[in-house]
């Protein structure tokens, strides 16, 4: 008998049941966090901070918004999620493992031959994920696909999407929003990690992306900006996603920090690939077992 | 009989109101598809008629079959996906000048179970689209259909821009992707059809939308990968794919006139080729000619050669096609004999191969 995720309402900010949704979804972050130190340990290489950005997000998605069934990777009335960011992939494996798409053992063997895991992930060989990605600024347009296929067919799944600030530079991104604003595709949702970086440094010194409220809202969206780290914010930006009937359109400006959760690597562009060994290793499990700690002033 | 000649009697040559006429997509456009019938001087009939039928095809076909969508780049009138857009235009989709875009969002549709048509210039799907239809079509393994249409130099004088002589060579290279050349329009029914059966992307390489008839029926037993002879002999083969088979089968009569028996294949499936047919070629006639309208650097002349070569046999070999330069300008017609790419330039091609290698060790 196949168990459906999330139909529920998000529970209202305030309630008790928000408040242990919250305390869950925390957990679910260092889940990802922990994940991604000790499965790049594996690879000898990783995507840390682009993932750490993301991992409220990806919690929340996966453990309060997202309809699935994981003993049905393949049901058709599923919401679907786009991962435009391949390279956070090293973050959602753990959450698909621990949902039960797949046993978490078989991540041990993360990115060695013939490992269904890879840096980006592949839609053949991991149970759970939606699309494969990987090459930026193709997620966006794959997911209109999807949402526009859902008018055809009559069903009611909602796509969700999400990109980073960097690949905003592709010119595909904004051929996507555009088509999406015409198609009035109201069944799609994209989510913008907004973590101020890219691999080269800060987006607004490499190639500006800002103002991003505008440039959406001018393509036809609805658009609304918030805070990626703070779950009460997260949450009530997905149950508006969920309540609201709107013809535009949902963009979802997710401000975050590019690393947030390990110090060292906050707002830090050589974390974009790393390694971390030793009691390097130690200390920032360590680090995110404490939960977020305040960023450093200056930052 | 002179290059130009042939080219007219194979209804090769428009004038620019007929190649406009194409584009427009209106009313005007389906006049200038009409079809025409003319006549070569040793007397074959060679009609050129409308090949653009995909999206009455799949009209047809989408009536009982729910899972089709058809999305074009703005040029639903060029491609005739018009006629697709009048009977289903709930599953139509015109994404605008956005051919990445469409790709993706084809890709998209598949993964839900959907089954979408593509359709623009050959130019931009294979060569604009490139990493989208490696990445997001190949690699995935999504069973969406790509119509390229304008493939060659069939736009002629829009130039270079326009021009596809170099999408088998890039379409060849991806992995779990099927390559395949229409020659006309009964051709394309039988590639859509196949299509439909098959489960990964196709790339479908098309003409101008008014070609000369190869196929009086829809061929029977058509299966991709397997190559159809469409003439046989013994002293040379000539194999081709899509625009060049009218031409071939027009040499092959004028070398027949001349005591040259000529064997001609329709190589429709440049990925994967037939192995074992351009083996039959080697073993049977010894003297293989291909032709493409294509460079000739990577496209079907490279596929066979490299069956050939592994083969190991004797065999006197030439690609024929548009050589490794940017074409000059001009009308389709006056290209085609330029690069001797009309029957008389084929068959003149065909007779130096046997001359050059005329009393040669094989």
């Amino acid at each position: 008998m196949a168990v459906t995720f999330h139909t529920a309402p998000i529970p209202p900010r305030g309630t008790q049941e928000r408040k242990d949704l919250v305390r869950l979804l925390e957990e679910k972050a260092k889940l990802v966090r922990r994940e991604t130190v000790r499965l790049s340990r594996i690879a000898g290489a990783g995507h840390y901070t682009g993932t750490f950005s993301c991992a409220e997000l990806f919690s929340a998605l996966y453990y309060a918004q997202l309809r699935f069934r994981a003993d049905e990777p393949g049901w058709a009335d599923r919401d679907r999620f786009v991962l435009s960011k391949g390279h956070a992939a090293i973050g959602l494996y753990p959450v698909l493992a621990d949902l039960g798409f797949f046993s978490a053992e078989l991540l041990d063997n993360y990115t060695r031959l013939h490992s269904p895991f890879g840096d980006h992930p592949d839609m053949r060989k991991v149970p759970g994920a939606d699309f494969s990605s990987g090459s930026l600024g193709h997620g966006l347009s794959v997911s209109l696909g999807m949402a526009l296929a859902a008018r055809v067919t009559g069903s009611s799944y909602i796509t969700y999407c999400m990109l980073g600030d960097g690949e905003l530079a592709e010119g595909q991104v904004w051929s996507a929003a555009m088509a999406a604003g015409h198609f009035e595709a109201g069944n799609l949702v994209a989510i913008v990690d907004r973590n101020q970086l890219s691999i080269d440094g800060r987006t607004e010194s490499v190639m500006g992306v800002e103002p991003l409220h505008d440039k959406f809202a001018a393509f036809r969206w609805d658009v609304r900006r918030i805070d990626g780290h703070d779950y009460d914010e997260i949450l009530d930006a997905f149950a508006y996603a969920k309540a609201r009937s709107d013809e535009r359109p949902l963009c979802v400006i997710a401000d975050t920090i590019k690393g947030r959760g390990v110090q060292r690597m906050e707002l830090d562009k050589d974390w974009h690939v790393g390694n971390l060994m030793g009691a390097d290793y130690d200390d920032v499990m360590a680090e995110i077992d404490a939960g977020l700690q305040p960023v450093r002033s200056g930052k | 009989m002179t290059g130009e000649k042939t080219a007219q009697a194979t209804g090769a040559n428009a004038s620019p109101q007929e190649i406009s006429g194409v584009f427009r997509g209106s009313a005007d456009g389906a006049t200038a598809l009409k079809e025409t019938t003319k006549k070569t001087e040793q007397g074959i009939s060679s009609r050129a008629i409308p090949t653009f039928v995909a999206g009455e095809e799949l009209a047809d076909l989408a009536d009982s079959d729910e899972r089709i969508v058809v999305l074009t780049a703005d040029l639903a009138g060029a491609g005739r996906t018009i006629d697709f857009a009048g009977r289903h235009p709930e599953r139509f989709f015109n994404i605008g000048v956005a051919e990445q875009n469409m790709v993706s969002i084809a890709a998209g549709m598949a993964s839900t179970g959907l089954r979408p048509f593509v359709s623009t210039f050959a130019a931009y799907l294979a060569l604009l689209c490139c990493e989208q239809v490696r990445t997001d079509l190949a690699y995935t393994g999504m069973p969406v259909v790509m119509l390229a249409h304008h493939s060659g130099m069939t736009l002629g004088y829009y130039g270079t821009s326009h021009h596809a002589l170099e999408d088998l060579s890039a379409m060849r290279g991806i992995a779990g992707l099927t390559v395949v050349c229409a020659a006309d329009a009964n051709e394309l029914r039988a590639i859509l059809r196949t299509a439909l059966k098959t489960d990964g992307p196709v790339y479908v390489r098309m003409g101008r939308g008014r070609d000369p008839e190869v196929y009086e029926d829809i061929p029977q037993g058509f299966a991709f990968g397997k190559a159809i002879r469409l003439a046989d002999g013994d002293d040379i083969a000539l194999i081709a794919t899509g625009s060049q088979l009218r031409p071939c089968l027009q040499a092959a009569e004028e070398l027949g006139e001349q005591g040259v028996s000529a064997r001609v294949v329709d190589m429709h499936t440049v990925s994967p080729a037939d192995a074992a047919e351009i083996q039959a070629a080697v073993d049977d006639v010894g003297t293989i000619l291909t032709v493409e309208e294509h460079n000739v650097t990577g496209g079907l002349g490279a596929a066979v050669a490299e069956v050939i070569a592994e083969y190991g046999k004797p065999v006197r070999f030439r690609r024929h096609g548009v050589p490794d330069v940017h074409v000059v300008l001009g009308p389709p017609a006056a290209l085609y004999a330029h690069y001797e790419l009309d029957a008389a330039g084929i068959a003149g091609r065909a007779k130096d191969l046997l001359q050059q290698t005329r009393g040669s060790d094989r």
